[in-house]
């Protein structure tokens, strides 16, 4: 700020200051990051639009009044599908009929079924981030925690759901953070890098479960690759009748993340974790065990990601098919990124992908826009979060005040 | 004649730091030039700034009188300007030929290296001055005296004329370091001119043609060696007539704390790096180890707190063998470590400076119960250290990697002195401090001792072994090859001791 | 000469590492005897042939007891076992051990076919096939990592470029529809190299960003168009061409020298990018830039320039590897159709050790096991193709966990570079 300003405090410099202070925030980065990831997104409905096109020979104008037209049609539905039609549910509740309300009510639960497994997988994804480790195989850890579940939720009968629940999140658990703790064990014993190794157990986990659901998983009474249903005593309880899906699930997945909390913030386990992660040789100059920290963290963020698929097959499909997961392992990657590696902020980042990707579908359906544009908003996103400096050009945003670090880590000198 | 070089205002601002402040400076053809003074006040600034790594804000550089526009090292390269870095700037998996034409390879038509030529042209440099080398051996196993030479003829390959030498005896023995000046009064007798970079006043003494002091980014001061002594050069680089003595009260020698018995440490590739040493302190002494870097010191160390462990030999603690257990543990029996390298060692620079006051006693009482963390426990315990060790930071709860180099050793130095210690590995523990940090460390380190404590001092700097140490241990090649009665002896009988040459025992 | 040297020195063998070696060896010697020879009759044959389907070469088939053979193979892998326990091989351990793996893939082969019969030679055609976009890519990551940008959005690059190939192939014709690849691989190439060099992204984070970006825009648009419209999907294939002289040579010829332009190029690229890498300046500097980026700045040489060119490089390709699938293989574009092909070529291009031979041999090695997975159901082996198709995983993961030798990853990859 410039001496002249600070003259003059008047009410429109105190403003100036308001808005230097959001601008400077590293929450107005994220909310721009995703304000523009869904601009880009209307633009490249509106640039694969036949109708502008066609309207581009008539008068470029008119294309692009087409074309912004179409971009509000696709977010129109992107809401309706999501949230729910707003005049629908209104409707809905003047008629009184329970099941047209459900079904007016239905988006906004889906898409909270569908935040629920990248709540678990951000959480697994951010953990490993915090102890410094980039496990890019929650997909992987996806499929055998979904795999382990639906081996526990069908072979065991005869269990009551309080017990047998438990037991299939359990094996979840167990299934993925198995396939969690062989990178964290590479990685601390022999120094194999955990994002290659991760990658490895994912393609290995996919042929691994394609084996099995061909094999000895396969429902004996079907003909495509799917396991037989799961016992009535290991489903997830649902709060509503058909069609909403919506599921414990969801509060389990936030007690989870307020656990990760506690784990990471408040206990000394966390301490560790947490110093391992910033600088691995301080804390091994401290008495810490690296290997210890990395093979826990991993298998606990693998945990987590098992738990996502669990909660898939538990709460929501009650089978297991080949390829149940569309990707949620890498979204995770996203998700973590965008919530900062703080469990609050990847429930946050997770409800929100939860939301689009719900009326994504809605939208493919009523508005003919493939379910992948979800991808593509999701890459600009985590493109803008991760590269700050492009949000902050865009939008002509201050630099962080960054000054005190700035002088002495930069060492200068050096002599 | 005209200066070779000249320098006019050079200027250079960091954010919140003025590193060089209007700096003139000249180079004659054919002498060697020694730019002295203190960690941090600005030579290397200055240097990069001449070899074109940094952008002056100011001034103006002449070349032989002709003024030249430094925009990247080519700029200086193309004037003549060469420089040896304090870090060596080599590729360890390339050859000596492939680091010495990198960046001017000969090339037949299409690019192809035409490495028989450079390497027919390193040995002809390596014959005309004296610079022994093999052109086809790998960079990563030669020595780094060698290591040296190779990037001495970079620059000749390059036929620099002006050749900058930063900090270029920090690494080597005061034997290679005799070799090394050698080469250099050859390089100026065939007609190359020497700039070198260094805070050690004998070198600049015994070998520089003139000598500049720079101090806190100014020339403080222009002169001859035969003009200047020992004790005006240490004044003009510190700004005061600094008593480089300290107050010690003789030791008052109680029960052995630590005993080391025929102690064979291994190094990171599995090679021998200690061999078979015995020692042993006493609480109330400090046993200083001096050596060349990289003569065991930093193995030897890793072995006593932990960090590795022994392939043979004992480590008794107190009466207890750790030369099993893990940094953990030997900390809990009462050992205290503060570390080589302080940044990536002994802190965690993102984490608050509270954080890292309890880095190794957060899982005890009173900072943890069970495994919850206490908070407020945490902050008492950092706000009584920051005040008692006199750490300058506006907060506990700021990260400890904006705190100036002085402050964070204060922060390691109060996390390991308010426990309860009976033995202190301090491994180089004022490098690179400024002179005021440097005495307030050495005043600790010798309160600790007059508490009883037995203190390891591990330094490279002989001074700081003379001043500090009851009795000295030098290492050389992995042994100890020595342990004399600091009283007893002379810093040149140290020096030829850390050279390996053991004198006639009487 | 430069390169020889420099893998004879890293080949120095810890005693640990000898010792592992040695029991693999005893270990495949066991089970090609506990496995293999006691599993079959002391009169069974093994057929072999020699001239792939569709070859006009004839060549008799290669004909053998298994037993005899297999006891031979057990002999030999169990005595070098013995010798490498004993004295080691040195330097020349990487060699045995090939050379060991080989004769235990061949004994399984021997006793796979024993009472029938096998195309070897469509077998090993079917592997090279299987190798090129697997190499292509892994060249990708080693132009990119040997410049210190590590590059996991291989997988994206391919697939963006197998659309790119597809869909211009079909608008224009196959040539253009190629050169679009590339350049869609050199587009993506450039954003990693912006993300990762200007902004200095976490280049794992980057790499994600296109992955991530490049699976849902070619799915977008697919869906919105290939889909709709099939001549916009049809870009026809390279034809194969025989090289004439070379195609005739016995069992080398039709296997090597009888395919389309994608194979030929492949050769071309690994000698020039061999040569080019070792010999010239162009690969010193980049070398250099991977390895030690500060003393390359040092000596003048443009750090960031170094990288952008080689990242974007890397980018073509990958672009070009991705073209092999719609253009030189299916002839039309699918979603997702490289199914983690570039991340077995990431693989390939650790297994390989950064290097462009190495990393064709190990793409050959991973697509053997490919084309053997398919050749299981006619051998009736009790393996599951799944887990036969697990194998380049598993190998790469042994591998980066020390036992095959440390890596030369290079020593700056995936650090940004930090001009003061």
């Amino acid at each position: 700020m410039s001496d002249t300003e600070k003259g003059k405090p008047k009410k429109k410099d105190s403003g100036k200051i308001f808005l230097e202070e959001i601008s400077k925030s590293p929450l107005t980065v994220t909310i721009l990051a995703i304000v523009t990831g869904l601009l880009l997104g209307g633009l490249l409905v509106a640039v694969t639009s036949e109708d502008v096109y066609a309207a581009f020979s008539d008068s470029p104008w008119e294309a692009v009044k087409i074309g912004a037209n179409a971009a509000w049609t696709t977010y129109q539905a992107l809401f309706n599908g999501s949230v729910g039609n707003p005049s629908k549910i209104i409707d809905a509740f003047r008629g009184g009929d329970p099941e047209t309300i459900r079904r007016a009510v239905n988006p906004f639960f889906e898409s909270l079924v569908q935040s629920t497994p990248y709540i678990f997988a951000g959480l697994a994804v951010a953990l490993g981030f915090r102890v410094g480790l980039f496990n890019i195989g929650a997909e992987g850890q996806i499929f055998i925690g979904a795999t382990t579940t639906v081996i526990a939720a069908i072979f065991l009968k005869g269990l009551p759901a309080i017990i047998h629940v438990p037991i299939s999140l359990l094996a979840g658990f167990v299934g993925g953070g198995l396939w969690g703790f062989i990178p964290g064990w590479l990685k601390a014993t022999t120094g194999g890098h955990e994002v290659i190794n991760t990658i490895m157990m994912n393609y290995i986990a996919f042929r691994l479960s394609e084996f099995l659901l061909r094999g000895p998983l396969k429902d004996p009474d079907g003909f495509i690759p799917v396991s037989a249903d799961i016992q009535d005593s290991a489903k997830l309880f649902r709060f509503f009748d058909n069609p909403i899906r919506f599921h414990i699930g969801f509060f389990i997945a936030l007690l989870f993340a307020y656990l990760v909390y506690l784990l990471l913030f408040k206990t000394t386990w966390g301490f560790t974790l947490r110093t391992v992660g910033a600088n691995p040789r301080a804390a091994k100059y401290a008495g810490m065990s690296i290997v210890k920290s990395t093979v826990l963290a991993m298998l606990l963020s693998g945990g987590l990601a098992g738990l996502a698929g669990a909660n898939e097959v538990l709460g929501v499909n009650h089978n297991l098919a080949v390829a149940f997961s569309s990707g949620y392992g890498f979204d995770a990657i996203a998700l973590a990124l965008i919530g900062k590696s703080h469990p609050l902020g990847v429930v946050l980042a997770a409800i929100l992908f939860g939301f689009l990707r719900n009326g994504a579908i809605q939208m493919q359906l009523t508005a003919g826009i493939p379910i992948d544009i979800i991808s593509v908003l999701q890459a600009a996103i985590l493109a803008f979060i991760a590269a700050p400096a492009i949000i902050r050009t865009l939008y002509r945003l201050k630099e962080p005040d960054m000054d005190i670090d700035a002088v002495t880590l930069r060492g200068w000198g050096g002599n | 004649m005209a200066p070779i070089l000249e320098l006019r205002g050079i200027t250079k601002r960091f954010p919140g730091v003025l590193a060089n402040d209007h700096i003139d400076l000249t180079l004659e053809q054919g002498e060697i030039h020694a730019l002295l003074g203190e960690n941090g006040a600005g030579k290397t600034t200055l240097m990069n700034i001449l070899y074109g790594l940094y952008d002056p804000d100011e001034g103006e550089i002449f070349v032989r009188d002709k003024q030249i526009n430094v925009k990247s090292p080519s700029d200086a390269i193309s004037a003549g300007v060469g420089m040896v870095h304090q870090h060596f700037m080599l590729v360890p998996v390339f050859t000596v030929t492939d680091n010495v034409m990198l960046g001017d390879e000969s090339t037949s038509i299409g690019g192809f290296l035409n490495r028989k030529s450079v390497a027919n042209r390193i040995r002809e440099i390596s014959e005309q001055y004296h610079l022994a080398v093999d052109p086809n051996a790998y960079v990563r196993d030669l020595p780094v005296g060698i290591q040296q030479r190779v990037e001495i003829i970079k620059l000749l390959y390059r036929e620099a004329d002006i050749l900058i030498l930063d900090e270029p005896t920090a690494v080597l023995t005061p034997q290679e370091v005799d070799e090394l000046f050698a080469i250099m009064r050859s390089l100026v007798d065939h007609g190359k001119s020497i700039i070198f970079i260094t805070h050690k006043l004998r070198e600049v003494l015994e070998f520089a043609d003139r000598i500049t002091v720079i101090r806190g980014g100014k020339v403080v001061g222009s002169t001859t060696p035969q003009e200047a002594d020992q004790n005006t050069l240490a004044a003009m680089m510190v700004g005061r007539d600094v008593d480089l003595h300290i107050d010690k009260p003789p030791a008052k020698l109680e029960d052995v704390v630590i005993k080391v018995e025929n102690m064979v440490v291994l190094d990171e590739i599995d090679h021998v790096a200690v061999k078979n040493i015995s020692f042993e302190v006493r609480a109330g002494e400090i046993l200083g180890v001096a050596g060349v870097q990289g003569n065991g010191q930093t193995e030897l160390v890793k072995a006593l707190t932990g960090l590795s462990h022994p392939v043979s030999g004992t480590v008794t603690l107190l009466g207890q063998d750790i030369s099993g257990d893990s940094p953990r543990e030997i900390t809990e029996l009462g050992s205290a470590h503060i570390p080589e390298d302080r940044q990536q060692d002994g802190l965690v620079l993102t984490a608050t400076v509270a954080n890292n006051l309890v880095l190794n006693t957060y899982y005890r009482e009173p900072f943890a119960k069970r495994v919850i963390i206490q908070g407020e426990k945490v902050l008492e315990n950092a706000a009584d250290i920051i005040n008692n060790f006199d750490i300058r930071t506006p907060s506990s709860l700021i990260p400890v990697g904006s705190l100036s180099g002085g402050n964070q050793q204060k922060v390691i130095v109060g996390r390991e002195f308010s426990r309860p210690i009976k033995f202190l590995v301090a491994s180089q523990p004022t490098r690179g401090l400024d002179v005021g940090s440097i005495e307030y460390i050495h005043t600790r380190l010798i309160e600790k001792r007059a508490d009883g404590c037995a203190i390891l001092l591990v330094s490279t700097e002989l001074d700081e072994i003379m001043e500090l140490s009851d009795r000295i241990a030098v290492m050389y090649r992995g042994e100890i090859i020595d342990v004399v009665d600091a009283k007893d002896v002379t810093k040149e009988q140290v020096g030829l001791l850390m050279a390996g040459v053991v004198s006639e025992k009487t | 000469m430069a390169t020889t040297t420099m893998n004879n020195h890293m080949e120095f063998v810890s005693p640990t590492r000898r010792r592992v070696i040695g029991f693999i060896f005893l270990g495949l010697a066991i089970l090609l005897w506990g496995l293999f020879a006691r599993d079959i009759g002391p009169d069974a044959l093994t057929t072999f042939r020699l001239t792939p389907g569709g070859s006009e070469q004839e060549l008799p088939n290669w004909v053998f007891t298994s037993l005899p053979m297999l006891n031979i193979l057990a002999v030999v892998s169990a005595v070098v076992g013995g010798y490498q326990l004993a004295r080691g091989f040195g330097k020349r351990t990487n060699l045995m051990l090939g050379m060991v793996v080989a004769m235990f893939l061949f004994g399984f082969l021997t006793w796979a076919t024993s009472g029938g019969s096998l195309n070897l030679a469509g077998l090993f055609r079917s592997a090279l096939v299987k190798a090129v976009p697997l190499t292509l890519g892994a060249l990708s990551g080693v132009l990119c990592e040997r410049a210190g940008v590590v590059n996991i959005a291989i997988e994206g690059m391919m697939l963006t470029g197998a659309f790119t190939g597809a869909f211009v192939g079909s608008v224009t014709n196959i040539w253009i529809g190629l050169l679009a690849a590339v350049l869609a691989g050199a587009l993506l190439g450039a954003i990693h190299a912006v993300l990762s060099i200007k902004y200095k992204t976490d280049q794992i984070i980057s790499g994600t960003v296109i992955n991530i970006f490049s699976a849902g825009i070619t799915s977008f648009l697919s869906a919105k168009f290939l889909q709709k419209y099939q001549h916009l999907n049809d870009p026809g294939r390279f034809p194969t061409i025989e090289i004439p002289v070379l195609s005739d040579i016995p069992f080398i010829g039709p296997i090597m020298f009888q395919h389309n332009m994608f194979v030929y190029a492949l050769y071309i690229f690994l000698i020039v990018l061999t040569v080019g890498l070792y010999y010239t300046r162009w690969g010193l500097r980049t070398r250099s830039v991977g390895e030690h980026p500060k003393a390359a700045d040092t000596l003048g040489i443009n750090v960031f320039r170094t990288r952008y060119l080689s990242v974007i490089l890397g980018g073509c390709m990958a672009g070009f590897g991705g073209a092999y699938f719609t253009l030189g293989s299916v002839g039309r574009f699918d979603e997702m159709m490289t199914a983690g092909r570039g991340f077995i070529g990431l693989a390939a291009m650790i297994f390989g050790n950064w290097n462009p031979f190495g990393s064709f041999g190990a793409g050959l090695l991973f697509g053997f096991f490919d084309a053997l997975s398919a050749k299981l159901a006619i051998l009736k082996v009790p393996i599951p193709s799944e887990v036969m198709l697990m194998f380049p995983y598993i190998a790469t993961m042994v591998a980066l966990a020390g036992v095959v030798g440390r890596g030369q990853m290079p020593a700056a990859d995936g650090q940004p570079y930090e001009k003061e």
